[in-house]
């Protein structure tokens, strides 16, 4: 883990020059302050029962399904398209480590990112005066599940660049495993295929494994330690994966 | 452990699927030495440097670079090289020096010590001037300079660079190769190129492999020797060729007209007489050759260059090839 920083700080530069970055930021603050005024205009015309923070989580899939595959689908796959894998493993660093790297990169600037929509709330207690819109419950929770789920969300990224040298493909790989994870799932939670009494056991799986459950307790306030569990099992599984891929692809090169 | 050899490969063999790339391949550098790596494409020269540099395994063989075996110790192995691959790839949207810096920091150089190499470097690869400028806007002579600091930037026993000189202009090839020259003594090097007097001129020692094979190795001049087997003289010459068998003879046993043009205008027509004897005739052929009834215009030894030792030694290998094929 010698050349971990060196490494990150490097992609963490690479990826704040690059064009694509400043794209998906762009795109993401537009949706997400988009959003944000349409809340308070419903807020300020009929009384809610939610506060503003647990309805602003509840579109999170939306930026994750273009913002998780901007960030990550150049970070392995034009490595792999330019030639320059060779160079880096040819240094004395692990495939371990710039995997890591690459993970690290898109996840701090995808935590950055959705710090940066924080401001809204700061804006609107700053203005309205009144605290009630301020909730910290479903704000920290909310956050944390956008931190926790983004483990691996930015993960699968990561793997799908693994998987290919064109960057297109793994954006759009990238984007169908994230919406398989959180539609597809909680579609087949919801279908009688699984209701056959053999089949219980894939159904409680897939009950375990609903991201859109997941965020509501969350934004609740509840912590539960098995969807914890359940994101960085995942994150671990989609990284070891990934770096198996790009030394599979080394020895069949 | 200064005397182990920098290089030492004992029957490395890589087999894609199907395909051998490289095929019980045997040889070692000593420390200090320029190898130059020959072959037409696809002989295998990328996968023999790739292995070297443990970023491929070997199917089986073994390499070891200053003693330490590649298959076991590939981190350690890596300290001890430079590398440029193939096309020399580079990322498009950094700084020159900032990529020196980085890589510098991978490959364990201090802070401290990073400045002033990365300077020196610089200076010794001509690109002051574009220090500043994003890689992705150089020209092609920029880029393959950058790779070539890249590789020398830590200082390693061994620089393996699979060719360098591609895509550049014959003043910046002529920068390179005193480059290279003047890591002789210090550092290991390997180059493969396709330009073959470059290798002649650079190398200590030559390497032509062709089909996974190494068919021809040895300075540049023993190669000639081996490979080709006979010297050869061109001479200009007026009087009748078919007179000229036993004069030829009375030199040397072996030397024979091997080719004849046609007479020009004055009578003199162009002979090439061919021996194996490796000794200077130059003389004596002089001397019966400018005797009446012949008259003489030129002789010159012929000077066979790398190119047709190259030829002539794939060729060898392209008909050993050919004849197994038959067989079955």
């Amino acid at each position: 883990m010698k050349h971990f920083f060196t490494l990150l700080s490097h992609e963490i530069r690479m990826l704040l020059v690059s064009a694509s970055t400043y794209i998906a930021a762009m795109l993401f603050l537009a949706f997400m302050g988009f959003v944000f005024t349409s809340i308070l205009e419903n807020y300020s015309k009929v009384a809610q029962e939610v506060s503003p923070a647990q309805t602003f989580f509840q579109f999170f899939w939306f930026p994750v399904l273009f913002m998780v595959p901007m960030l990550t689908m150049k970070c392995l796959a034009e490595e792999r398209r330019l030639g320059t894998i060779e160079t880096l493993l040819t240094t004395p660093v692990t495939t371990t480590e710039v995997v890591l790297a690459k993970y690290g990169a898109a996840y701090f600037l995808y935590l950055a990112l959705w710090c940066s929509t924080g401001v809204f709330f700061y804006i609107l207690s700053k203005f309205s005066g009144d605290t009630r819109f301020l909730d910290a419950g479903p704000l920290i929770g909310g956050y944390l599940f956008i931190a926790v789920s983004g483990l691996l969300f930015i993960a699968l990224g990561v793997f799908a660049s693994s998987l290919s040298r064109n960057q297109a493909v793994a954006a759009i790989l990238c984007a169908t495993m994230i919406f398989g994870l959180i539609f597809g799932l909680s579609w087949l939670a919801g279908s009688s295929a699984l209701n056959r009494e053999v089949l219980q056991p894939v159904r409680d799986a897939v009950d375990y494994a609903q991201v859109i459950t997941h965020r509501d307790d969350f934004t609740r306030g509840i912590v539960d330690t098995r969807q914890l569990l359940f994101y960085l099992s995942g994150t671990v599984l989609a990284i070891i994966f990934s770096i198996l891929s790009v030394e599979a692809k080394l020895l069949h090169s | 452990m200064p005397d182990t050899p920098a290089i030492e490969v004992t029957h490395l063999v890589k087999a894609y699927a199907g395909i051998t790339a490289v095929n019980d391949i045997n040889f070692r550098v000593a420390r200090g030495e320029i190898l130059g790596f020959l072959g037409p494409n696809g002989a295998g020269k990328s996968t023999t440097m790739r292995i070297l540099t443990g970023y491929l395994p070997a199917t089986s063989g073994s390499v070891h670079i200053c003693g330490i075996p590649v298959a076991s110790q590939p981190d350690e192995v890596k300290r001890q090289i430079g590398y440029m691959p193939e096309n020399n790839p580079l990322p498009e949207d950094m700084r020159v020096s900032e990529y020196l810096y980085f890589r510098g920091r991978l490959k364990e150089i201090t802070r401290r010590k990073l400045g002033p190499r990365i300077d020196e470097v610089l200076e010794l690869c001509d690109l002051k001037r574009v220090r500043h400028k994003i890689i992705g806007q150089l020209s092609k002579g920029y880029r393959q300079r950058v790779g070539i600091a890249e590789a020398i930037l830590a200082e390693p026993p061994v620089i393996i660079m699979d060719e360098p000189t591609i895509g550049l202009d014959p003043h910046q090839i002529l920068i390179v190769r005193d480059l290279i020259a003047s890591l002789r003594g210090r550092m290991t090097v390997i180059i493969s190129s396709h330009i073959l007097p470059e290798i002649e001129v650079t190398c200590d020692r030559v390497l032509i492999i062709n089909q996974g094979r190494v068919v021809a190795q040895g300075t540049p001049a023993d190669l000639r020797r081996e490979v080709l087997g006979k010297s050869t003289y061109q001479v200009e010459l007026a009087g009748d060729p078919g007179t000229l068998p036993p004069v030829l003879a009375a030199v040397e046993p072996t030397l024979q007209v091997t080719a004849q043009g046609e007479p020009d205008a004055e009578g003199f027509r162009r002979l090439t007489l061919s021996t194996e004897r490796d000794a200077e005739l130059g003389e004596p052929l002089l001397r019966s050759l400018s005797a009446p009834p012949y008259r003489l215009r030129s002789l010159s030894r012929a000077h066979p260059t790398l190119e047709d030792v190259f030829l002539a030694a794939t060729r060898r290998s392209w008909d050993v090839k050919s004849s197994d094929l038959r067989k079955k």
